[in-house]
């Protein structure tokens, strides 16, 4: 079931660049990815992709299929009909540094923003005990191959240069999330996930949840119950009342 | 050449898989300044692709478990070729290595207590492998990535800078050890630094620095069908040998038994063990579960005979024996191979596996999610309802560079160290599924230990980088734009692969590895005029071009080393050697390179001493050891 499908490309850098055709054969099977390494092979051995692991799992070849982020990998063929021209863009809110390759650098720089896990000091290595139903909230962040699809079609950041100082991208949301669900996590995240991280600029339109390849329920399991977490530190009246009690201790 | 970047440091270490970063882990906490330099982005090492679990004999799930039996069972997998040493270290160090993971943020599966679950896997007594689901490797890279951004954030909150002690150099490829010119004796300098060139730019950067980790993975992309990422193609073993090291055991490659086989853009990529280990059974296409059949002697009285005794194993281990399905992967493998041959395979070419008629569809999606994601979106297969077809892939390289157990110092070259799949002699002839990772964290953070005491007896006498030598090494780097009229790096490796594939597999025979080097010997001589196209930013044809050298180097060693050993062991079965021989077990294989030639000398196995021997019957080590050492066994045992 072999046939010649027509693919145009991003070619260039950080200069300039544009799409180039290409004709190119597809066997039953494949996938974006064996696509672009057959162009590699027989046409432009210079075209630059990023992957690693082709299945899934390792989160480097992001890219944009038709203006949707997708894995190259995970984006089967027979999605497309034969007469259709396939798309293949580089990831539109990162930095382009060649054909299909992106300055990602970006997410590095705000993985070290967010604190890291801190468990109880007294807790000795091999004495963590944790129930099953307690770490599986957490565990499906955990499964995020750092893939940044969903920091890549934020329209918070997507057409927003300005806004990447203040936010951190729903891939750091889940991050504080699952720290912040953490059965043993000590450290208190909420204020710091809305006043250093930009929390309250996600106005909950699911579109990273929607590109997310491992399924993950990135707006409704980490966004909303962060919101709601940190609603509850700043509104609540107890609570607001416990602080300046505190406070007022504290200074005594 | 006095414009290149340069950058000095305490230690290097290539590669950011499991090994790398915890032997960096360990190197900084110990206060030297250390570089990670890899291939790719940090993060996305082939160790996210590790599935099951990693050996840790905690004894969660099962009190009975100690380091005793996991040693017993790591040396039983290798066919008693392991380097003892190293198989007691690792299985005294994994518990501690493992518990250390959950202080820094790792979230393995629970027992109904709380603790770390653990779960069964070929090989391994009794269930050992801490898990999480079925996507273990990537729970692994991630801790250790986020433990090394909580060590930055230290040195920035104590020295201003996230990158003071710490940095990671991603998208660098290193194509040069640097060290000292060998003496009058050929005894090889000690390591002055590595030379390498950045991917997105083609700039090229010298890092000086008295010691190097090699953390670089396997071979994988050497063959056809592997479960292997991009990035394997054997560079650490290449890099240690042209800097004067040597490697071991390089003719055992292991054929994991389950990969994908169909479509044929997936064929080789991993199904893990665990849709075993959890109770998936294989059959043949008359429906027949055929690993009952290929139960070998040396494994006799440890496996069910009957399919009702292997399926009451699952719920009453200690009275009942497992299902032959949990062999080692080499006897799993080879068995898959023979029902092929013998035309009872499936569709596609190779057996069925199937979880489906064994556990609940809900309870498959919540052990397994990762496969039932993989087979549904790229087979349109739904593993909840109807078996896989799986066959052998390239897996693991058991052999790598020779070093010293304690310290992972690496043979012949001071200042170079090796670790993970790179190096060699833990798991013998044929590794056991988890031993990988726990593999990874007890040697890699011996690396780090051993790389710290290497520098600090250094003190101030550290070796000087020689101009010449990153002269030349950039010349080499060069040679592909240089050449003209040559042929496409990716024509080569495409033959490669299918070299190795054909002639250098699962079952070899003398003609199939003479045919095999005759071919490697062309192929070297086409790889000399390789040409590429385009300039050097980010440009995947140089890339692999640089890439295919290692290849070459390395697959020569495999087929040397294969054609060498005339017994089948493990990861290395001969057709015309069928047997296993308790003379070759005394035997290792030691490849090097002596002006350019692959040369292959014998060397004996470090003896095991008595009180680790003693951990087996007689009976047992009759089945391995030769009448001599038998003999000087100690009369009385246990």
């Amino acid at each position: 079931m072999g046939y010649d499908a027509k693919f145009r490309v991003w070619r260039g850098d950080a200069a300039a660049g544009q799409l180039q055709d290409f004709t190119v054969p597809v066997n039953e099977g494949e996938v974006v990815l064996d696509v672009i390494h057959r162009l590699q092979a027989t046409q432009t051995p210079d075209l630059a992709v990023r992957w690693n692991c082709k299945a899934g799992k390792c989160g480097s070849c992001s890219a944009e299929v038709n203006g949707r982020p997708r894995l190259l990998c995970m984006t089967r063929m027979n999605t497309f009909t034969e007469a259709e021209t396939i798309t293949v863009t580089p990831l539109r809110a990162f930095p382009v540094i060649r054909d299909l390759v992106t300055d990602v650098s970006f997410n590095y720089a705000k993985a070290r923003e967010v604190p890291s896990f801190a468990p109880p000091a007294d807790l000795k290595p091999g004495d963590f005990r944790m129930q099953q139903v307690d770490v599986e909230r957490s565990q499906e962040f955990r499964k995020c191959i750092e893939c940044f699809l969903c920091q890549n079609t934020c329209h918070v950041v997507r057409d927003h240069e300005e806004n990447k100082q203040a936010f951190a991208g729903p891939r750091f949301f889940i991050r504080l999330a699952e720290l912040d669900m953490h059965p043993l996590d000590t450290a208190d995240r909420r204020q710091a996930a809305q006043e250093e991280h930009g929390l309250g600029l996600c106005n909950i339109t699911k579109c990273c949840t929607e590109v997310c390849p491992e399924h993950i329920k990135i707006t409704d399991n980490a966004i909303i119950p962060m919101k709601e977490r940190v609603a509850d530190v700043k509104y609540d009246p107890v609570r607001w009342l416990g602080a300046k009690i505190r406070r007022r201790t504290s200074a005594d | 050449m006095t414009d290149i970047e340069r950058h000095s440091y305490d230690v290097i270490v290539i590669g950011a898989g499991g090994a790398g970063l915890r032997a960096a882990i360990e190197a900084r906490s110990r206060g030297l300044r250390t570089a990670v330099v890899c291939k790719s982005l940090f993060g996305k090492a082939h160790t996210v692709m590790a599935e099951g679990g990693i050996a840790a004999s905690m004894g969660n799930v099962n009190s009975k478990d100690s380091w005793q039996v996991h040693f017993r069972d790591t040396m039983r997998g290798g066919k008693f070729l392991n380097h003892w040493r190293m198989a007691e270290l690792h299985a005294k160090e994994a518990p501690e290595r493992v518990w250390e993971l959950e202080t820094w943020g790792a979230l393995f599966d629970r027992t109904p207590d709380g603790r770390i679950s653990q779960r069964n896997f070929g090989g391994h007594e009794y269930p050992r492998l801490a898990h999480v689901g079925d996507r273990t490797g990537l729970e692994l890279i991630r801790t250790l990535q986020q433990r090394i951004v909580a060590l930055q954030q230290e040195d920035h909150r104590d020295l201003g800078d996230y990158e003071a002690r710490l940095k990671v150099f991603a998208e660098c490829t290193i194509t040069e050890i640097l060290h000292d010119p060998s003496d009058a004796n050929g005894q090889p300098g000690q390591v002055s630094g590595a030379f390498g060139y950045w991917r997105e730019s083609g700039r090229f950067v010298v890092f000086d620095a008295p010691a190097v980790i090699i953390a670089t993975g396997g071979i994988g992309k050497s063959f056809k069908v592997t479960s292997n990422s991009w990035e394997y193609t054997g560079d650490g073993h290449a890099l240690a040998l042209r800097a004067g090291s040597t490697l071991v055991n390089m003719e055992f490659i292991q054929f994991h038994p389950t990969g994908m086989v169909w479509p044929p853009s997936v064929k080789g990529i991993l199904v893990t063990e665990s849709v075993r280990g959890d109770g998936g059974v294989l059959t043949n296409s008359e429906g027949k579960r055929f690993m009952f059949g290929y139960v070998p002697d040396v494994f006799r009285t440890q496996y069910a005979e009957t399919e009702e005794e292997g399926d009451r194993w699952y719920s009453d281990a200690d009275h009942n024996r497992r299902p032959p399905e949990l062999l080692p992967r080499d006897e799993v493998a080879r068995s898959i191979n023979s029902e092929v041959k013998a035309g009872r395979g499936s569709p596609h070419g190779g057996v069925f596996l199937d979880v489906s008629s064994r556990l609940p569809a809900e309870e498959i999606r919540r052990r397994l999610p990762s496969m039932y994601h993989q087979f549904k979106e790229l087979a349109d297969v739904d593993i909840t309802a109807e078996p896989m077809e799986v066959g052998p892939t390239c897996h693991y390289v058991m052999g790598g560079v020779e070093v010293d157990p304690d310290t992972e110092s690496a043979a012949r070259v001071p200042g170079l160290f090796a670790v993970g799949e790179s190096a060699g002699g833990m798991h013998g002839s044929n590794r056991l599924g988890g031993n990988s990772l726990s593999d990874l964290l007890v040697f890699g953070r011996r690396a780090g230990l051993g790389a710290a005491d290497y520098v600090a007896g250094l003190g101030a006498q550290r070796p000087v980088v020689s101009e010449a030598d990153v002269e030349s090494a950039a010349a080499a780097a060069l040679a592909p734009f240089r050449a003209e009229g040559g042929e496409n790096p990716y024509t080569l490796h495409t033959e490669l692969q299918q070299v190795m594939n054909d002639l250098v597999g699962i079952i070899r025979t003398e003609a199939e590895m003479q045919a095999a080097l005759d071919k490697l010997a062309e192929l070297k001589a086409r790889s000399r005029t390789v040409t590429v196209e385009g300039h050097r930013q980010f440009n995947p044809g140089w890339h692999l071009a640089l890439d295919l050298q290692n290849m070459l180097l390395v697959s020569e060693c495999i087929a040397r080393a294969a054609l060498e050993r005339q017994e089948s062991r493990g990861g290395h079965t001969r057709d015309d050697f069928p047997t296993m021989s308790p003379q070759w077990r005394q035997v290792n294989l030691i490849c090097a390179v002596d002006d350019g030639d692959v040369t292959v000398t014998h060397q004996p196995l470090p003896t095991m001493p008595h009180e680790l021997l003693a951990l087996f019957d007689r009976s047992e080590l009759s089945k391995y050891l030769t009448e001599a050492e038998l003999v000087a066994l100690p009369e009385e045992k246990h």
